[in-house]
């Protein structure tokens, strides 16, 4: 058999069928996202103002502002990933550089974290309300939305930052062994700093995760819609604060959006943060 | 210092000892009783086909052995009259003395610069100085004496503080060597150090290891029989016997090549097998 008789026609067929597959999944994802970006856009824009967002809310959030709301909701990201991060970087380097003499302890940890990480929302809302609102006694506070939050994001965060840090090469950690350096050392100077993509992802899709969750925090945060006093007072997110305009406040639609805009911004900005310093960091040390 | 040279082969007490050694991983025995006195400022290059234990010998050497799970090693190693095999030794300071060289070369992904620099401090051999631009100026001295000792000066001076990752493989080698001398070692492992090198890189690498004879000690793995007849002194023959591996003769370089006792390495440096 020649070369020319091989069906060369129908494989160029089949991969210009599979390129188009792929633009098309493209274009479509693109658009999905334009479009939820767009209706938010085109309802929320003409809502914001300084005022908006420095004002308290009045008339159940139709007027007024989001002041507290973006208040209560820092508070809430800051309280959960003060307890996230450093637990979460401490079991990824835990399964990443420590469990290899030991595979049932590694194994055991990434099962319980997988199938945590499919535990709907409500689930740890729930598990939030009863075990740090009530038993803990902290009642409805942003500490215990805080915490719930962090339970909810630790096995995303970890098992991205294990990826992450799986992804250094071992040549590094054998090059630093060989070259007498401390397990600290290699850590800090060589392991971390060139696992900072995988950090940055898996704090990414961590705040990510946290800034949307409604579900988790009704229970837990709570409801009212005025300044915290404290971390022990209650506050309401963000997110809750959008899904009570969508579904409980006739008119109040556009003030979602409204909101809904100021939170991906600040999911924006947030990411871009947090790009920037662990960039910073790596590059210092 | 020279005529260490010449005294190697015939040196009584060697600086380096493996005595009935045997590693396995699990099961497995990769290599057994294997006895070889490595003279201090000799050039010793151990050859073999693959899967004969070279590899797992060189990395007991310095201990790296000890971080591969599962891995367990018998018998004795002595070097400088101690038994390194101790529970009680410093391996960080045991590795700072025994340097090793990987077949792939492994920079950080740093600076350059900071490649040395970091071994350097961590083992504090810069003295504190009274101020920080004395500290620093000392570290670039240390620096520069030991890119200049591979050769490598001249071709990285103005990118000190760029990317190591950007160097050409050859540089990055002997980056990686320059990164070990800087800890003033005694013994420098280096395994299959030119096997992913280009020719002239590769040519490069061995002229600084002949360079850097007699002031280290070097045991080399290698597959090019030819590099080991170029540079080492004497060349240690491993051999896979009964599925374990075996070291099955140790000679002068022109004896093994030119008078081999065993019929395997005979039939192995004619190039008849392995």
């Amino acid at each position: 058999m020649s070369i020319s008789q091989r069906p060369g026609l129908t494989v160029t067929a089949l991969d210009r069928l599979l390129g188009f597959a792929m633009a098309a999944t493209v274009i479509a994802v693109g658009l999905g996202f334009c479009w939820i970006l767009g209706a938010i856009v085109a309802q929320g824009l003409g809502q914001i103002s300084l005022a908006f967002l420095l004002a308290e809310p009045s008339n159940a959030g139709r007027e007024g502002g989001i002041a507290p709301m973006l208040v209560s909701t820092l508070l809430i990201l800051g309280v959960c990933l003060a307890i996230a991060l450093p637990l979460g970087l401490g079991t990824a380097l835990l399964l990443a550089e420590f469990t290899i003499t030991d595979q049932r302890l590694g194994r055991l940890v990434r099962r319980s974290l997988d199938f945590l990480a499919g535990v709907p929302s409500i689930v740890f809302g729930l598990f939030g309300n009863a075990f740090f609102s009530q038993v803990l006694g902290l009642g409805f506070s942003i500490l215990s939305g805080g915490l719930t939050l962090a339970c909810m994001v630790l096995p995303l965060l970890i098992r991205t930052t294990e990826e992450g840090l799986r992804a250094v090469p071992p040549s590094y950690r054998q090059g630093a062994a060989a070259l007498g350096l401390s397990q600290t050392t290699t850590l800090f100077k060589i392991i971390l700093p060139a696992a900072v993509p995988g950090l940055i992802a898996g704090l990414v899709l961590g705040m990510g995760r946290a800034l949307a969750e409604t579900a988790a925090l009704i229970f837990t945060s709570g409801y009212v819609d005025r300044f915290p006093r404290s971390l022990m007072d209650s506050g309401r997110a963000l997110s809750i604060h959008i899904f009570d305009l969508s579904m409980n406040i006739p008119g109040g639609d556009a003030r979602a959006a409204a909101s809904a805009l100021v939170l991906l911004t600040l999911l924006l900005l947030l990411n871009l943060l947090a790009g920037a310093l662990a960039q910073r960091w790596a590059n210092s040390s | 210092m020279t005529t260490m040279m010449s005294a190697a082969t015939t040196c009584t007490q060697p600086l380096l000892e493996a005595k009935h050694l045997q590693l396995s991983y699990g099961q497995q025995v990769a290599f057994h009783d294997v006895s070889l006195p490595i003279a201090s400022g000799e050039i010793m290059a151990i050859v073999g086909p693959s899967g004969c234990g070279k590899s797992s010998f060189l990395s007991c050497l310095n201990r790296m052995s000890d971080l591969v799970p599962h891995c367990h090693v018998q018998g004795e190693i002595h070097f400088n009259g101690t038994n390194i095999l101790s529970p009680r030794t410093d391996t960080l300071l045991l590795r700072r003395r025994i340097g090793m060289i990987f077949q792939k070369p492994n920079p950080f992904p740093l600076s350059v610069w900071e490649n040395l620099a970091l071994p350097l401090r961590e083992h504090g051999l810069v003295k504190s100085q009274t101020s920080r631009r004395a500290f620093r100026q000392a570290i670039h001295q240390a620096i520069e004496a030991v890119l200049r000792d591979v050769g490598l000066w001249e071709e990285v001076k103005n990118r000190l503080h760029s990317s190591a990752l950007a160097l050409s493989g050859g540089q990055q080698q002997r980056l990686c060597i320059a990164r070990a001398l800087i800890l003033q070692p005694e013994v420098l492992l280096l395994d299959e150090p030119c096997s992913a090198l280009d020719p002239l890189a590769s040519a490069v690498v061995e002229e600084l290891m002949l360079r850097l004879r007699p002031r280290y000690t070097q045991v080399v793995i290698t597959h090019n029989l030819a590099q080991a007849k170029r540079i080492a002194d004497r060349i240690a023959v491993f051999w896979v016997q009964q599925h374990k591996g075996q070291l099955i003769e140790v000679g002068s370089t022109q004896q093994i090549f030119n008078a081999p006792t065993h019929e395997l390495t005979a039939a192995y440096v004619s190039g008849g097998k392995g």
